[in-house]
């Protein structure tokens, strides 16, 4: 039995039933592909296209297409790498910590930031094989691979390995984990299909589900120990990413504070991109009921707290050289801020340290034009942040003969264009084509958050619930 | 009265309802063969007396197994096999083994536990469920009694089922077919009779 808050505004408005979930949430599934969808993905597949074939041409004739220099030799491909996994951390926060701390409001998001998560992780893993230079050499390098020179193992000692390992369990928790969640969904439009192929299709992704009281409980605790195990996961993956640098001996790398910096910028740029793509979502599918303004404050609330985490990490850094008193990390910090890539830097500093706090203001984060504009604002100044931590770290280096200026080319901007390209094919097709706001979740939570329902709501034959746990009578909202 | 053929449905639209009747036809001495819910209904699994869920343990065991393979490997490959030298490092340099053996325990226990319950469930893209009601994937809530396990007479069953408010109450037949439904007979006899009966219009 729940507690009834009478303060907390209902979490899916508009009165709707059950059958009004089923109906909202299925139709999209079995409706047939309009304009406007044809239409984004014939853009996202051109970015695909184009972005491919210089993809292609870099991966034939080598990473010497990109603007890197024998002093910047990590430059956007290790910038987009880490933006991409950063971005794929919003999903897992939402659906893994946000379940273990009981917030019921994840619910009407978490399919989607889980789909945007694995989505975002393929994107990531394109770069770190993209760098090898001879990808298809990759396996032996990354993987622990016996091979013909008697066995020569991986070093596991080194972070980059530890990336790997980190990565792909991620990625192949969170699809599990997204996919137990998709199973009874999938159920429900098998049992609603009218076309033999969606009854096919949709009964062979359901794994023949039925719903039994038996199936649910022990869904239910797989799902609660997924979570459980997703949330170290999560924290651990971008604190590995984070090693790659922080165990480094770079100035502007070497810094212990990098891991829980980190996981705050992955879980702050996550949520942005979270709502780029939920806000383009709600508005097309009509989602606002389930999708509330409620829900919008939520994730710029999380937003406004992770963006002031960073943007205190960005000073303690400063702060941190300063008092080390060691003169290649101050020089690393003020060359960061002054030096020729000043732009980058202080681009970082508006976008990640300002623009945030502007969430501070009730009208602005509840506010979608506000919110969608600062999500965009957000990706760039994260976007920049690795920029600016990976190149101004790398362009002036001990000795001042081979500082360099790393420029992109096109095959740097392409490429990156390649990954949009993926991403984008790959959450169209999943909003088209799987339920895009999770239908069983939602109906768990309805009954004690919908206005309608509460105030029809039975406490007769309520006598399982102990008397002191009933809910007598409820009023209003 | 042959096992598993013959049913008695009633249907529900509310869970605290359901679970109200449940209790009460529990309570009455009738042997539930299961209830079918769109959503997880919390305190059903102890209304229906069912044991605890036994998947932590093995999440528990599958990730013991992850975190053994991870340090044996580790320390077999590093330490044993081909030991090297690296950065003035002992050979089995244990905090280094740390986030490998930690991701590799994530990823055990997590494929482990799911590969249990899927297969302890049954669950597998090409299973045939054997449906009560289509709508209890969308809206209501379906308590199945098996004629064969209860010593009362079916109209007793109906007219209790009726006393604690099911919204519909009928009798379910499947027939050998449908119980041990096979997929391909599924599949051809989706393709030659189409969706049937069984499917709902869309509103």
């Amino acid at each position: 039995m729940q507690i009834v808050s009478q303060v907390r505004e209902p979490l899916i408005t508009g009165g709707k039933t059950y059958k009004d979930i089923t109906n909202d949430i299925s139709r999209h599934v079995e409706a047939a592909p309009n304009k406007r969808w044809l239409a984004a993905v014939a853009v996202s597949l051109t970015l695909l296209v184009a972005g491919g074939y210089f993809m292609a041409d870099m991966l034939w004739n080598g990473i010497g297409r990109w603007g890197l220099n024998k002093t910047v030799g990590w430059a956007w491909d290790i910038t987009n790498f880490v933006w991409w996994v950063g971005i794929g951390h919003a999903g897992t926060l939402i659906s893994a910590i946000l379940l273990l701390f009981r917030q019921k409001w994840r619910t009407s998001i978490n399919r989607a930031a889980e789909a945007m998560t694995i989505f975002a992780v393929i994107c990531a893993a394109i770069w770190p094989i993209a760098h090898m230079g001879r990808p298809w050499l990759g396996a032996y390098w990354a993987l622990p691979l016996p091979n013909t020179f008697g066995s020569l193992w991986v070093n596991f000692n080194s972070p980059l390995l530890w990336d790997v390992f980190a990565i792909s369990t991620y990625f192949s928790v969170s699809l599990v984990f997204w996919y137990i969640g998709l199973i009874p969904d999938f159920a429900t439009i098998r049992d609603r299909a009218t076309s033999k192929i969606g009854r096919l299709a949709y009964g062979m992704l359901s794994f023949g589900f039925d719903g039994s009281a038996k199936t649910w409980m022990h869904y239910e605790s797989v799902s609660l120990i997924l979570a459980g195990l997703s949330t170290p996961l999560v924290l651990s993956v971008h604190t590995i990413v984070s090693f790659d640098f922080a165990t480094s001996v770079i100035p502007g790398w070497h810094t212990t504070i990098f891991p829980p910096y980190f996981v705050a910028g992955a879980i702050f740029s996550g949520f942005a991109m979270v709502l780029t793509l939920m806000l383009i979502t709600r508005h097309v599918y009509k989602l606002q009921d389930y999708i509330t303004m409620e829900h919008i404050e939520m994730m710029n609330i999380i937003i406004l707290v992770t963006g002031s985490i960073v943007g205190i990490a960005y000073i303690t850094e400063f702060f941190i050289a300063w008092y080390s008193g060691v003169q290649y990390e101050q020089f690393a910090f003020v060359n960061r801020m002054t030096g020729p890539y000043w732009w980058a830097y202080w681009s970082m500093m508006t976008c990640n340290v300002v623009s945030p706090q502007l969430f501070y203001i009730k009208k602005i984060r509840t506010n979608i034009a506000w919110t969608f504009f600062l999500s965009i604002v957000v990706n760039i100044g994260m976007w920049f942040e690795r920029f600016v931590i990976i190149v101004t770290s790398l362009h002036r280096d001990y000795l001042p003969s081979s500082w360099a200026y790393f420029t992109p080319t096109i095959y740097d901007i392409m490429c990156y264009v390649f990954t949009f390209g993926v991403f984008f094919t790959f959450f169209f097709l999943f909003a088209k084509f799987f339920p895009v706001i999770n239908m069983a979740e939602v109906k768990a939570v309805l009954k004690d958050s919908d206005t309608k329902v509460y105030k029809g709501r039975v406490t007769i034959s309520d006598d399982y619930v102990p008397e002191e746990d009933r809910v007598k009578e409820v009023e209003s909202v | 009265m042959e096992k598993d053929k013959n049913f008695i449905v009633g249907v529900f639209g509310d869970h605290d309802i359901l679970l109200g009747a449940v209790k009460k036809v529990r309570e009455e001495g009738i042997k539930i063969y299961e209830v079918f819910n769109p959503y997880p209904v919390h305190h059903l699994e102890d209304a229906l007396g069912y044991k605890r869920s036994k998947m932590p343990v093995a999440a528990f065991f599958f990730g013991l197994t992850g975190t053994t393979c991870a340090i044996l490997m580790q320390v077999l490959m590093m330490g044993v096999d081909w030991p090297m030298i690296i950065g003035g490092k002992s050979f089995i340099a244990v905090p280094d083994f740390v986030p490998v053996t930690f991701e590799m325990t994530v990823l055990f226990a997590a494929f482990g536990m799911v590969g249990t319950f899927l297969f302890t469930r049954d669950l597998k893209p090409y299973k045939i469920p054997r449906v009560f009601d289509r709508r209890s994937t969308d809206d209501k809530h379906i308590m199945a009694i098996d004629i064969a396990d209860n010593k009362k007479s079916p109209e007793e069953i109906k007219s209790l089922l009726q006393e604690v408010k099911a919204e519909e109450v009928y009798d379910k037949e499947f027939t050998n077919e449908e119980n041990s439904g096979s997929f391909i007979n599924y599949v051809i006899d989706l393709f030659t009779n189409g969706v049937t009966s069984s499917s709902r219009q869309l509103n």
